[in-house]
């Protein structure tokens, strides 16, 4: 099981993937909107995405537990 | 004169405009965002309204809720700097609406040239020269690669709506072309509302340089010369200067008569910024205006020695310009450089907590700033923090300043793009005036492969 976190503050642009989609390493998870940037969160392993803790929208601190891949 | 204006904007920018308040006994009225509680803007204005949530959405860009509070404040005119409203037409006539003034043009000519496809046509009329391209926006991909074959490849795609980058990319054959159209259309409705696309011929290798302007709503008008923003990452400058260090006298007069007579063909009143694109052969085409005061406007400022934001409040006010094309003249050189909090290497933003600010003093040395050494850099706004700007006798001189001014720079706890600065300024290139659009590939990146 891998963590995926956020890799800076932010607003979750959008999700790029969802539960239950299997998911290889460094496919893009969910982008997200900092500074007027869109950052591509990937996974950092290929797997099952079990949850996503976040939904479009939400703000994200730097380190949040974005997604959990199985 | 006015006696109190609302600034509907945040940052640097909001404190730029409350300093020339201030000097002109004007009222400042603040508004800002739960994210900008603390920001040194909101102290430094006379009044100050908490209008909303992070979000521009939410605050910033919520028309009612900035004019309720300029009516409850009791201003008579908003001044919406750059950036956010500052070129939305509908905040400008719905400014003018509620009985206040827009400190900007009409909204009508902020219409006309927020559609880049409307905007050549202005031009075109006011025989300003364009770049060959669509005059109408290309329904399909199929149509656009037919016309590239017009035009011939390179072609750049781009949005009708665009700004930032946003919508556009530079595309060199059919698969290229095919692959960017639908993309960067859905991109520009997503961000715009609008997904309209056309393209036109690349000028490749240009040096990007505008020409500011001032008019009165009485008729007379004068250009500023220009300012040469070639520098620029992600489609967004970098480095600003004036005057152009390789434009000649010859072209500078042509493009500054062109600027004038696209301002008179407009009808355009107040500040505003005409963007052009200048080959190796010194042949400038139309590129955008830009209808409000200019992020990099401090350069023109310091070799003219006008407050161009005193000129757009009395402009607004109804007085004609005291300023003479013959009276204008360079003083000396003026270079700007833009600090973010991003990665330098990477251009990555870098939110947080600033827990150091050190700022170069000395002669000719100037600061607009949007943080103090203890701010907290918040993800939801551009990651501009401060502009640094030096003014020298001449270019060498103003480089000169600049290096010993951005090396004793200090800025901790967040990233900033002062590093990449330091190898801009300091490289052979810059210092030779090679400053092309493509100068941060060319030789910035490459720096970085060869670490």
């Amino acid at each position: 099981m891998s963590e995926i976190k956020a890799s800076m503050a932010g607003s979750v642009w959008k999700l790029v993937a969802k539960e239950g989609e299997e998911v290889s390493d460094g496919q893009d998870i969910v982008i997200l909107e900092s500074m007027k940037m869109e950052i591509p969160i990937a996974a950092e392993t290929s797997g099952v995405v079990k949850e996503l803790k976040v939904g479009e929208g939400d703000f994200v601190n730097e380190g949040d537990v974005i997604a959990i891949i199985e | 004169m006015f006696t109190k204006i609302l600034i509907a904007n945040r940052g640097e920018i909001a404190s730029r405009i409350i300093r020339t308040c201030k000097r002109l006994n004007i009222k400042a009225v603040a508004v800002y965002s739960e994210a900008d509680q603390t920001a040194p803007y909101v102290q430094l204005a006379d009044e100050s309204y908490l209008i909303g949530k992070p979000r521009v959405n939410e605050s910033y860009l919520n028309i009612e809720k900035i004019l309720r509070v300029a009516k409850e404040s009791g201003a008579e005119a908003i001044h919406p700097g750059y950036g956010l409203l500052s070129e939305n037409a509908e905040f400008a006539r719905q400014t003018e609406a509620a009985g206040l003034t827009f400190i900007g043009p009409d909204a009508d000519v902020i219409s006309k040239m927020g559609d880049k496809i409307a905007a050549r046509a202005e031009m075109k009329k006011a025989g300003v020269p364009i770049i060959p391209g669509t005059e109408d926006a290309v329904a399909t991909a199929e149509d656009a690669k037919q016309l590239a074959v017009d035009f011939g490849y390179p072609v750049m795609l781009k949005a009708a709506a665009g700004g930032g980058g946003i919508g556009m990319q530079a595309v060199y054959n059919d698969e290229e072309l095919e692959k960017a159209f639908e993309g960067n259309s859905k991109r520009a409705q997503a961000f715009f509302g609008d997904g309209k696309m056309f393209i036109e011929k690349l000028i490749e290798d240009p040096r990007h340089i505008e020409i500011q302007v001032l008019a009165d709503s009485h008729g007379h008008a004068v250009h500023l010369f220009e300012r040469e923003c070639s520098i620029q990452r992600r489609h967004q400058k970098v480095v600003e200067e004036a005057p152009s260090p390789e434009l000649t006298d010859e072209t500078r007069q042509k493009m500054g008569e062109s600027a004038l007579q696209a301002v008179k063909t407009l009808g355009y009143t107040n500040a505003g910024t005409i963007e052009f694109l200048v080959d190796d052969d010194e042949n400038f085409y139309f590129l955008e205006m830009n209808t409000r005061l200019q992020v990099e406007h401090p350069v023109t400022e310091q070799i003219t020695g006008i407050d161009l934001v005193e000129q757009q409040l009395k402009v607004a006010a109804g007085e004609k310009l005291s300023i003479e094309q013959n009276d204008l003249v360079i003083d000396g050189h003026a270079i700007e450089v833009r600090i973010y909090a991003e990665d330098s290497n990477t251009f990555y933003p870098s939110p947080g907590q600033l827990t150091k600010l050190t700022l170069p003093e000395g002669p000719g040395v100037r600061h607009e700033l949007a943080v103090e050494g203890n701010s907290q850099v918040t993800p939801f706004y551009d990651p501009m923090i401060a502009k640094l700007v030096v003014h020298g006798e001449d270019r060498q001189d103003a480089i000169d300043r600049l290096i010993k001014a951005v090396h004793e720079y200090e800025i901790e706890g967040i990233k900033s793009n002062l590093t990449m600065l330091k190898r801009v300024i300091t490289h052979e290139k810059f210092k030779q005036g090679e400053t092309k659009t493509t100068f941060i590939q060319d030789y910035y990146l490459p720096t970085l492969t060869n670490q």
